[in-house]
């Protein structure tokens, strides 16, 4: 402990040095909280899911519809409690540059099935009671600096025109990781202005009991198997996991970058390291002369990596927490609840420590080593 | 007068194990630079492959994307008659009307399926498409028979010639594999149009594809063909519209690439001016001797300049090489405006290198700078004492 004094000493000889280097270690701490955020808010996305809700879509693809006669059917099957369904609309809002996600769904069975979309009870009423009403997510409105009462008209891609909604409620997801970024408006608005001609994109149901997921799966899929829209019946999770692949490998390129950071960062820190004691040479060989032993000349060199690197990951990783943890950074909508966790958090201090330890390693044995005579030497 | 290069050299020489670990660092953000530029712009370059600037497609007007497009039989009837359409070497009009939908196929390594684009073609579609057949046959008419683009057979099961494969409730039999040039048309499976349009979406097609007779008529059959009262049509280019397709993915690519080497990149500009500072500080009485000698202070200034931008361009090299390999390398994304897998490869092009390669030699001029800059102030007197 005592020789505390004398590490912080040798960190203030240069000054520059230690400071461009503990920034290398934040800058590179930081960026790997960030890549490594970026895949556990994808998987978070993945956990938010109820273990109760089965998602029903189209056995081909998700992109084909399915008969509205079978709301009645899937409501009979064992275990299933609620039923409710939703529609893909696909449209496109002003220069069509800012994606967002457009459902029409059924007010009464829907927002029964979804308690983590958040809306006050006057509004749910208003939006309720209005056919070309809209219930549009906190996040999205402001995006658009939207307010309650405004008319928005979305042109359709799917259903040709323009649809002009008035928005009448607001929701705030009351989980983070939740959506906060969509628009949802009448299946019956929908259904009555193409002519009857739209169907269900796909079916949501609530089970009594989670552990009845695999038989209610097998009992939905067996039913329609021979009809002309078969279905592809799975639990929430395995439906929203399936938008998380569309990313591609984003968990290789994430981590492969991850892996570069640090590494070249490494190399910048293990440079100073060496450096550093490499022009202490002859100092080393006094300390030992005056009684240092070989072992505190090596804590002396490795205190001194350990705590440019710890001081680096405290303000990368810190410095990430803060800037995230606001929940002000979406990618545009695209990553709800993006923060960063308290494993990541872990992981960082772990690479920190091995950081100090690789970059200390050489320069702390050399010292340790040291021979007084032949270092000596050299001093003038 | 300016010091030779050698004396720079020679010193970098001096010190093997700090040039090569400032290098290394150096080198470790241009192959990440170069690697997630080429992964952007291979997944561009495939998806404006696709599209030949001689081609038109029709859509649905106010369809964004294939997928959310309905031509009718009848329009597709009006739109075939149209005079500026080229005529292929058999005599039929290059026109091909497409049925273009999204299957569920189960992927070969590991578990799950995958989206896949299928595409319903006519006999015109390989001459306008510009594909062929690089094994197998070409699917017959009227048979449940289909042609898999070749960056689909090794990432999914059942791929082979002679195997089946199942979906939409028929069996389809692969009797053949195609080659689209590295276009987003090799992640595709195309059967006849026909066979396709029962089975999925009823008596529509998704898009009508025409090769133009003369490529700039392709003004004059646009105003025609959206002007015409019995269509709503609306007609684009065929590469402008794929290229459109890529811009989303394109852009967010291009943005995180920039955006993680950046922050890299200062890191490894603190490694550069850590090892410049204590390079010149160990040099101090070979500086005093240069400018006894006569050497102006602008040249020892140039001369460390260009020590620091040699060690970069050796990491510079080095990240080229290193990141060289992923050339053609293929891998996959999801093609936002299709919800589909699309194969692409890696491309490391010359140009990419030589940003890589420069922006090296920005990171150790700008690393170099202050260093050098304390080096040239060197007082002689008190360097010598």
């Amino acid at each position: 402990m005592k020789l505390f004094p004398l590490v912080f000493a040798n960190l203030r000889r240069h000054k520059l040095r230690t400071v461009l280097t503990i920034l290398g270690v934040a800058l590179a701490t930081f960026l790997f909280a960030s890549l490594r955020s970026v895949v556990t808010t994808l998987n978070q996305g993945a956990e938010v899911a109820s273990a109760s809700r089965m998602v029903v879509t189209h056995k081909t693809a998700i992109v084909f519809p399915l008969p509205m006669s079978y709301k009645e059917r899937l409501a009979t099957v064992k275990g299933v409690e609620a039923v409710t369904w939703a529609n893909w609309f696909g449209g496109t809002y002003g220069d069509g540059k800012t994606f967002f996600a457009q459902y029409a769904v059924d007010p009464d069975t829907w927002f029964a099935m979804y308690p983590e979309v958040g809306v006050p009870p006057d509004q749910f009423e208003a939006f309720k009671n209005e056919r070309t009403a809209a219930l549009v997510g906190k996040g999205l409105m402001e995006v658009f600096g939207w307010h309650v009462g405004q008319d928005v008209t979305i042109r359709g891609s799917i259903y040709p025109g323009d649809w002009t909604f008035t928005i009448r409620g607001v929701y705030t997801p009351t989980v983070r990781a939740f959506d906060d970024r969509s628009f949802m408006f009448h299946y019956d608005y929908l259904y009555e202005h193409t002519d009857h001609r739209a169907i269900p994109g796909w079916f949501v149901l609530r089970l009594s009991d989670p552990s009845l997921a695999p038989q209610v799966a097998q009992t939905v899929d067996d039913m329609f198997q021979n009809s002309s829209d078969p279905t592809k019946t799975g639990t929430e999770k395995a439906f929203n996991q399936g938008f998380i692949t569309m990313w591609g490998n984003v968990r290789f390129l994430m981590n492969s970058i991850g892996m570069a950071v640090v590494f070249a960062i490494l190399m910048v820190t293990a440079n100073a390291m060496m450096m550093t004691a490499r022009e202490r040479t002859g100092e080393v060989a006094v300390l030992k002369t005056i009684g240092f032993t070989d072992r505190t000349l090596f804590g002396l060199v490795m205190g001194e990596a350990s705590v440019i690197t710890l001081t680096g990951a405290v303000l990368g990783l810190g410095g990430a927490k803060l800037l995230y943890g606001g929940g002000g950074v979406t990618m545009n909508g695209m990553l709800p609840g993006f923060d960063v966790t308290a494993g990541t958090l872990v992981l960082g201090f772990v690479i920190a420590a091995v950081l100090a330890l690789a970059s200390g390693i050489v320069p702390a044995l050399r010292a340790a080593r040291l021979s007084i005579v032949q270092a000596l030497r050299h001093v003038e | 007068m300016k010091i030779p290069l050698v004396y720079n050299l020679r010193s970098i020489a001096q010190r093997p194990v700090s040039t090569a670990m400032t290098a290394l660092g150096i080198t470790l953000v241009v192959a990440v630079f170069v690697a997630m530029l080429a992964l952007a712009g291979g997944f561009q370059a495939a998806l404006v492959k696709t599209g030949s600037p001689s081609n038109v497609i029709v859509l649905r007007r106010g369809a964004t994307s294939e997928l959310t497009s309905g031509i009718s039989r009848e329009d597709e009837r009006v739109l075939a008659t149209d005079p500026r359409i080229a005529t292929g070497a058999d005599g039929q009009p290059l026109i091909s009307p497409e049925v273009v939908v999204v299957v569920n196929i189960p992927r070969k390594v590991g578990e799950g399926m995958n989206n896949i684009v299928a595409r319903g073609v006519n006999e015109e579609a390989y001459a306008v498409r510009g594909i062929h057949i690089v094994a197998g046959r070409k699917f017959e008419s009227g048979k449940s028979e289909i042609i898999l683009g070749k960056k689909i057979v090794p990432r999914f099961a059942h791929t082979a010639i002679g195997d089946s494969l199942r979906f939409a409730g028929r069996t389809w039999l692969v009797v053949g594999h195609f080659d689209a040039g590295g276009s987003a048309l090799e992640s595709e499976i195309w059967g006849e149009n026909e066979q396709f349009m029962p089975v999925f979406r009823g008596q529509v097609f998704q898009s009508v594809i025409f090769r133009l007779k003369d490529l700039a008529a392709f003004d004059e059959a646009k105003r025609t063909l959206e002007g015409d009262q019995r269509l709503t049509v609306q007609v684009e280019r065929e590469s402008v519209f794929y290229a459109a397709q890529s811009g989303m993915l394109t852009r967010i690519m291009t943005v995180l690439a920039v955006m993680i080497t950046s922050i890299m990149a200062v890191g490894a500009v603190f490694g550069a001016i850590n090892t410049m500072y204590a390079s010149v500080s160990s040099r101090t009485s070979e500086i005093a001797v240069l400018l006894t000698l006569g050497f102006k202070p602008r040249s020892i200034l140039a001369s460390f300049l260009a020590e620091s931008a040699a060690i970069a361009a050796l990491g510079g090299v080095a990240g080229g090489l290193l990141a060289l390999p992923i050339n053609g390398i293929v891998t996959s994304t999801t093609n936002w405006a299709s919800f589909s897998e699309v194969a692409f490869a890696f491309r490391v092009t010359p140009g990419l290198l030589l940003g890589g390669f420069v922006f090296a030699l920005v990171m150790g001029l700008v690393g170099g700078f202050f260093p050098a800059w304390r080096a040239s102030r060197l007082r002689v007197v008190q360097a010598l004492r």
